[in-house]
């Protein structure tokens, strides 16, 4: 039954861990860890978690809780382009919702699911404060501001037409 | 200290500054209702139903957490107060299942009594309702997350009273869940089976396994000779489960209804006791004389040993390779036992009553199974589930006429009853002990320094010229504290006794809920209860182990000799170091 | 010499002569909403053009955002002693114009300019400002007087234009005395007068004879006159009073040197030199500034509060978890000025006796947070933070730590269990944070507005400060304007400023000839003030009186197309999501008050859920252990107060009026424009239209799921939807 922790972390993240086991409070930097795995990996597996848990010191179960509780962490893989429509005051006034009505037609996937080709996440934001440009859209880092429903297809595409043009340059 | 001046529901009160407003509504008799606050567990301030008005507060303020102030006007049970906690209840059934007379707590759950006693009498708010499975994969603790009211008191007592840390809220809002790291299953977790949980559990979110319905069965199988042995604090608490005052020594009647219930042998889980003492004290004896692997730790808590194996490993040499009390007698039952009356074990069915949840996980540890592939105890009842077979049997506990063991493994010292509490098994331990090591009969069978009232003790006992330190510590979160101090090298100590409950097996994880006006862990019963143990134990003839006709027998018939090679065989185990590892 | 006088005399000196050589200076806004607009292919594209130049007297300069957004990007072209023009929705093609026209030709590019189109290029702007005392300013119309005694001595009012500024402190040689200021640019000269002959004074010293008229000289103070001198011509700025956003827009936010050349850090060292925590704690209550957190409590109280505590171990965390949806004042104030948050952390902890802080950031905010980081980083290496601050003996040290998403963290006692690493979940109080916050120790949280102004106070002082806003709301407040409104973005007035003025004067009033039908303040903790109460002046008190809350900034402008349920229920959405699961009536009570909204606004309300509503609203209120729980029903509350009848309709007549509720809208076709041409019959997925070619048909009404293809797909807008 005895399996030892897994050596799976990148080693920076173990050097940070351990510049963190040197400061006072060492525990309260879980999340900053949880942050620096996910932007390496895209989402937290349940290994990493567990590792960290053993290397900073924190109860397995408290890191299970915090990666839960933030909704900036995600616990499943995402689609290479992460759509993320934001909901905030201003962008639903300006109609927020009918754009993610036009992601959920377009890519045939609800909110938190990516589809079936693992090219497209669709998810919402609480407010990237751009609120002066809203709608606003994220795909990936890319920010585009006073969407339309008719554009949601064309953004879609633009994407793929990247996503072509790297594939052949590599 | 300074004495603070307010009123509360139109009357003057003074109460030390500090004291909160439930405090201070106590001191005029009212008790404000409450659901998330336990007084040895840290303030959560979550369930709100305590609330009061306060006047000037834009707000109604938690009782449990508000300090009284001079001047203060407090209102209890003003129409709004009462119309906000009858409200608050009614949000909190709209999500829990309407099953109550099919629930395991049906007529003992808080929330019920709650619901009853706010008037919660229609429903307005109904619409979703949150849905789980039943996680039922470990031998001793069942989550039924749909229960679950989010109290935060499991959480909490897992933390801050055992240290283990097993449980958490996990994810948020509507969803949140409390469960261990992953929502994994209990099994696979740290979980160390302690019961704690259930304890603290306003509701039925958390139960032990249920194994009524395996010992209904094998009680009317013909083909079966079902043998039951009870723990020491069994005795100690089994009448609060039928409304007698915390602290009824209980042994005789409860022999009496064992054999009504259908059971053809009564033995008491004592004698083990006895005869873990004949061996951990042979064990003591060889490690102060060798100076290995001490200090020796007891292991007779089933809690603290799954503790041992998943936070501690490195303690694992030092820790007492005798099996428990229960185990040492479900072994004997299938061997001795079984030898001299002509019994094929396999038709032999034990069942222990324990105080403990974790004995059940113990019960199915593969160390301990016989050879042959059938375990040693067949079930493990708690006393709570005890309590409930009797009473769906309808048999009138309090006019049962008191009976008693059977012999030879119904007879015990009164050492062996104190095991029931913490420090029990230091105080055995040391009565013999001391007369093995000095050779002269003690005057002084009270070694009253390790009965602890406290989660923690320490003590030197003086044994003839030597000097022995001792520790006793209940409750995880001391043991840590104890094993740390170890680990710096602090103190020498020769011998600890670590039980994982508080206040040792009368307030293990198994024993019946409090009654009206009790409380989970409240000190009072846990008193109460080693009250009980330490008057049976004084009012025996023999009170120290090696004095027990019973066990003298067994070693000339059978073992020789404490620490023998039959006895290593059959009395003693082994431990591992487990996945996934505890973080301390 | 102190330490500060060394640096800030090199830096003075550094700038003087950058001002000599003659640069022309290009400045590019780089916040995330220029970047959002594209502002990162502007500064490429200068990057090219000026390189292909080979000139090194042009120089790029981002800076934060101004808070103009929907213009966006904005591009600042400075060439030396003139008067600086600014282009709006810059895009690469327009780069090539202005490079050309402006940048090498020397000539503006007037179509382009931010927000006043002017047909001729102009050499003088002349601002005016009102008097602080009431009653003199709106006597006369002076802008009027002025444009036509300027024409009387043959001034052109289309080269020196003339516009009229917000409320701002100007200060005569004679003070309190009553009168009008009057801001020449790019000269930067300062009158004050008091009477149409003094005014012809100045007009005639200045503008024709060239000379100036020292006599009527007068002072403001050096932020405001460094704002305006860069966009007092912009009619969106020019009612507004800048002291949080002193320097955004204005100075580059990495470039810790400019901060210092625009007083930076003088607030610290003043304090520093002073070495009197209690002083700076009472020149803050002094100057009676309130958290812009929304609560509103006076920040020099919770100071004093956290200096009660004799325990030597004491935190400051600076709040920027902005997390009101709708908002973005404090993104835009770390992304454009972070230093001036910085040096307020600082001051407060020299205040509080604090020496380790923390920035609790939004994790949606990585722009803010890089800038936050460098600015860090750059203040401890030039011994503004660190051990030892400017040889003062005073250690302090900050570090960020990033939220996660979750609204909740914006809650005092939820941030710091943030901080400290676990599931942000608010706490019950006391003990309050200034008694055991952080690890049990005082800890004063301050939101990041509030902290921008405390170098404000220390620098210009208390009095300085309290003069600006209303008798028991000083200061400045932030707004994130957006919605339904012309000119979205961020504004800053005095507080006691009208929401009329705030909407129609700088945010140019409702676009698309709708009309107003209310103002969100306060975001999911606030509630819907409508139309009719227009007139309320923002400030705490005023607002709470007019049934919403100040909160953090958040101000969302509701049309006539917007429906009020919707709106309550978006709100609703959004704090039952972020509820953290605690308590029971935040975490209970408003899912069922959403599930009554639903039921609303799917056409199966009933007249009893109101009750319910309020009911259920009341019980969360006063019984939620936070602040989130407790202000979670109010815009639900406010809108059934404010918007009754419409909720109303919802219910009795399952009617949406603005046909924001899918549920409730009705289709029907137009027997007169419909051709039969049976595209829509087709195209339902019920079906639920019959009616036979070329004939008129029609959709039962039964049937219909209100998916609206039909609309979609008429091309004969026979389709109605009511």
């Amino acid at each position: 039954m005895i399996t030892e922790t897994k050596n799976t972390l990148p080693k920076e993240i173990c050097d940070f861990i351990d510049v963190c086991l040197t400061r006072e409070h060492p525990e309260s930097y879980l999340i900053a860890v949880l942050h620096k795995l996910q932007q390496q990996f895209g989402y937290l597996t349940r290994e990493h978690m567990d590792e960290v848990a053993q290397r900073l010191h924190v109860p397995a179960s408290f890191v299970s809780g915090v990666a839960t509780f933030y909704h900036f962490f995600r616990l499943q893989p995402r689609g290479k382009f992460s759509i993320s429509v934001c909901l905030g005051t201003a962008c639903f006034v300006k109609g927020a919702d009918k754009i993610l009505d036009a992601f959920r037609a377009e890519l045939g996937v609800d909110l938190a699911e990516t589809t079936k080709d693992g090219l497209f996440s669709l998810d919402c934001t609480r407010c990237l404060g751009v609120c002066g440009l809203a709608p606003v859209v994220t795909i990936n880092d890319k920010v585009y501001s006073q969407v339309t429903p008719q554009q949601v297809p064309d953004l879609i595409n633009r994407a793929k037409a990247d996503l072509e043009t790297t594939e052949t340059k590599v | 200290m300074k004495t603070i001046h307010l009123t509360i529901d139109d009357m003057q009160v003074s109460v030390p500054e500090g004291t909160t407003l439930m405090q201070a509504a106590e001191t005029i008799g009212v008790h404000i209702p409450r659901l998330c606050y336990l007084p040895n567990l840290s303030l959560e301030g979550a369930c709100r139903i305590c609330i009061v008005e306060v006047a000037g507060a834009r707000t109604y303020q938690a009782s449990c957490a508000t300090k009284v102030a001079e001047g203060m006007i407090v209102k209890t049970n003003s129409p709004e107060i009462r119309q906000a906690r009858r409200d608050l209840v009614e949000l909190i059934l709209d999500n829990h299942p309407m099953e109550c007379q099919t629930c395991d707590r049906d007529g003992q759950c808080e929330l019920q009594t709650l619901a009853y006693s706010m008037g919660v009498r229609e429903r307005l708010f109904e619409g979703k309702r949150k849905r789980y499975e039943v996680e039922d994969s470990s031998f001793s603790v069942i989550r039924n997350s749909e229960k679950c009211i989010l109290c935060r008191r499991c959480v909490r007592v897992c933390s801050e009273v055992q240290g283990v840390h097993n449980l958490s809220q996990l994810y948020r809002g509507f969803n949140t869940l409390v469960a261990p790291a992953h929502v994994s299953p209990m099994l696979e977790s740290v979980c160390i089976n302690c019961g704690q949980c259930i304890n603290v559990c306003p509701t039925a979110a958390f139960l032990e396994k249920d194994s009524t319905d395996d010992v209904w069965a094998a009680l009317s199988d013909p083909n079966k000779h079902v043998v039951v042995h009870i723990a020491p604090s069994i005795r100690a608490a089994i009448g609060e489960g039928f409304g007698l005052p915390a602290g009824t020594p209980e042994t005789n009647r409860t022999v009496t209804a064992l054999r009504r219930l259908g059971f053809d042998v009564v033995f008491d889980t004592n004698f083990g006791a006895d005869l873990t003492i004949m061996e951990e004290a042979h064990e003591l004896a060889t490690r102060l004389k060798s100076g290995e692997n001490l200090p020796l730790i007891t292991s007779c808590s089933p809690g603290w040993i799954k503790f041992l194996e998943h936070f501690y490993p490195e303690f694992i040499p030092n820790t007492s390779t005798c099996k428990s009390p229960m185990t040492m007698l479900s072994v004997l039952l299938k061997t001795y036992y079984a030898e001299k009356h002509k019994l094929d074990p396999k038709n032999i069915y034990v069942v222990s009553v324990m105080p403990c949840t974790a004995k059940k996980f113990e019960s199915r540890r593969p160390e301990h199974f016989a050879p042959a592939g059938y375990p040693y105890t067949d079930a493990v009842l708690t006393t709570r589930e005890l309590v409930w077979m009797i009473k769906a049997y309808g048999i009138d506990f309090k006019h049962l006429t008191p009976g008693a063991f059977d012999n030879p493994l119904g007879f015990s010292s009164g050492a062996a009853d104190i095991f029931g509490t913490t420090g029990g098994v230091m105080e055995a331990a040391l009565r013999t002990a001391a007369e093995a090591l000095t050779g002269k009969p003690l005057t002084e069978l009270n070694f009253t320094e390790v009965r602890a009232t406290t989660g923690l003790k320490e003590a030197s006992i003086k044994i003839g010229d030597a000097t022995i330190n001792v520790a006793v510590a209940n409750g995880l979160n001391n043991a840590k504290t104890i094993l740390e101090k170890v680990k710096r090298g602090e103190k020498q100590f020769h011998l600890i006794e670590i039980m994982a409950c508080p206040g040792g097996c009368i307030g293990g994880g198994g024993q019946p809920y409090p009654s009206e006006g009790r409380y989970v862990l409240d000190e009072e019963i846990l008193k109460l209860r080693a009250g009980a143990l330490y008057n049976i134990d004084e009012a025996k003839n023999v009170r120290k182990s090696h004095e027990n006709p019973f066990v003298q027998d067994l070693y000339r018939e059978y073992f020789q000799h404490p620490g023998s090679e039959k006895a290593h065989k059959l009395l003693h185990t082994h431990y591992t170091p487990r996945s996934p590892r505890g973080i301390k | 010499m102190t330490r500060y006088e060394e640096i800030a005399q090199r830096i003075q000196k550094d700038f003087q002569s950058q001002l000599k050589s003659n640069q022309i200076v290009i400045q590019i806004g780089s916040a995330t909403c220029e970047k959002a607009a594209g502002s990162d292919l502007v500064r490429e594209e200068f990057e090219k053009l000026v390189k292909a130049t080979g000139r090194q007297d042009i120089r790029l300069k981002q800076t934060g955002c101004t808070g103009r957004c929907s213009r966006e990007p904005i591009v600042g072209v400075f060439f030396p002693g003139q008067f600086p023009f600014k282009y709006e929705k810059v895009t690469v093609a327009k780069v090539q114009q202005i490079f050309e026209q402006h940048i090498l030709g020397g000539k503006p590019v007037l179509n382009l300019i931010l927000d006043k189109k002017t047909t001729k290029y102009y050499s003088h702007i002349v601002t005016l400002y009102p008097s602080n005392a009431p009653g003199f300013a709106e006597d006369k119309k002076w802008e009027d007087i002025l444009v036509e005694r300027l024409k009387a001595k043959h001034v052109d009012p289309e080269t020196t234009r003339v516009f009229v500024g917000g409320n701002v402190n100007i200060s005569n040689k004679v003070q309190g005395k009553q009168g009008v200021g009057m801001m020449i640019f790019p000269e930067k000269t300062l009158y004050h007068f008091a009477s149409e002959a003094e005014l012809d004074q100045i007009i005639q010293a200045h503008f024709v004879e060239n000379k100036t008229c020292p006599e009527l000289f007068a002072q403001i103070d050096s932020m405001t006159e460094r704002f305006f001198s860069v966009y007092g011509d912009v009619a969106f700025f020019n009612k507004q009073t800048r002291l949080t956003l002193r320097n955004s827009g204005i100075i580059d936010p990495e470039n810790m040197d400019e901060y210092i050349f625009n007083h930076g850090y003088e607030g610290l060292a003043k304090a520093l030199a002073k070495n009197e925590p209690n002083f700076v704690i009472e020149e803050v209550l002094k100057s009676g500034l309130r958290g812009r957190g929304g609560a509103g409590y006076p920040t020099g109280r919770k100071w004093k509060d956290a200096t009660t505590s004799p325990d030597p171990i004491k935190y400051t965390v600076c709040n920027a978890d902005e997390g009101d949806p709708g908002a973005f004042m404090d993104r835009s104030a770390l992304e454009g000025d972070p230093f001036s948050v910085i040096e307020g952390m600082t001051i407060a902890a020299f205040a509080v006796g604090a020496h380790q802080g923390y920035m609790y950031i939004r994790a949606e905010y990585p722009l803010a947070i890089e800038r936050c980081e460098k600015a860090i980083a750059k203040a401890r290496a030039a011994g503004f933070l660190g051990k030892n601050i400017l040889g003062s003996g005073f250690d302090y040290d900050i570090e960020i730590r990033l939220g996660a998403g979750a609204f909740v963290c914006g809650e005092e006692t939820a941030l710091m269990r943030s901080i400290e690493g676990r599931r942000g979940q608010p706490r019950i109080r006391p003990p309050y944070p200034t008694q055991g916050g952080l690890w049990g120790h005082p800890t004063v949280i301050n939101n990041v507005e509030t902290l921008a102004n405390v170098p404000v106070i220390m620098v210009y002082g208390a009095d300085f400060f309290a003069r600006i806003g209303t008798e028991k709301s000083k200061g400045t407040k932030v707004f994130a304007l957006a919605g339904k409104i012309n000119n979205t973005g961020l504004v800053e007035v005095p507080m006691g400023t009208t929401l009329r003025e705030i909407i129609f004067d700088i945010g140019g009033g409702i676009p698309g000839g709708r009309s107003l039908k209310g103002i969100q303040t306060g975001g999911p903790s606030g509630g819907t003030i409508p139309a009719s109460a227009v007139d309320t002046p923002v400030d705490y008190d005023s607002l709470t009186q007019a049934g919403s809350i100040m909160g953090s900034g958040g101000m969302i402008i509701l049309d006539d197309s917007d429906c009020m349920v919707a709106t309550a229920k978006f709100f609703l959405e959004f704090t039952q999501d972020e509820s953290c699961g605690k308590c029971v009536p935040c975490r209970e009570g408003t899912l069922r008050m959403l599930e009554i909204l639903t039921r609303i606004t799917d056409g199966h309300g009933s007249l009893e859920d109101i009750t319910k509503l309020e009911r259920l609203g009341k019980l969360i209120q006063k019984t939620s252990l936070c602040g989130l729980g407790q202000t979670a029903p109010n815009p639900v509350l406010s809108v059934l107060k404010n918007f009754r009848a419409e909720f109303l309709e919802h219910i009795t007549e399952k009617h949406c009026p603005t046909q924001r509720c899918p549920k409730l809208v009705r289709y029907e076709i137009d027997e007169e424009k419909c051709t039969g041409c049976t595209l829509c019959a087709r195209r339902c997925p019920v079906p639920c239209i019959s009616g036979t070619a070329r004939k008129p048909h029609v959709i039962d009404q039964e049937r219909c799921i209100k998916c609206g293809e039909c609309f979609t797909v008429c091309k004969f807008d026979a389709v109605k939807k009511l």
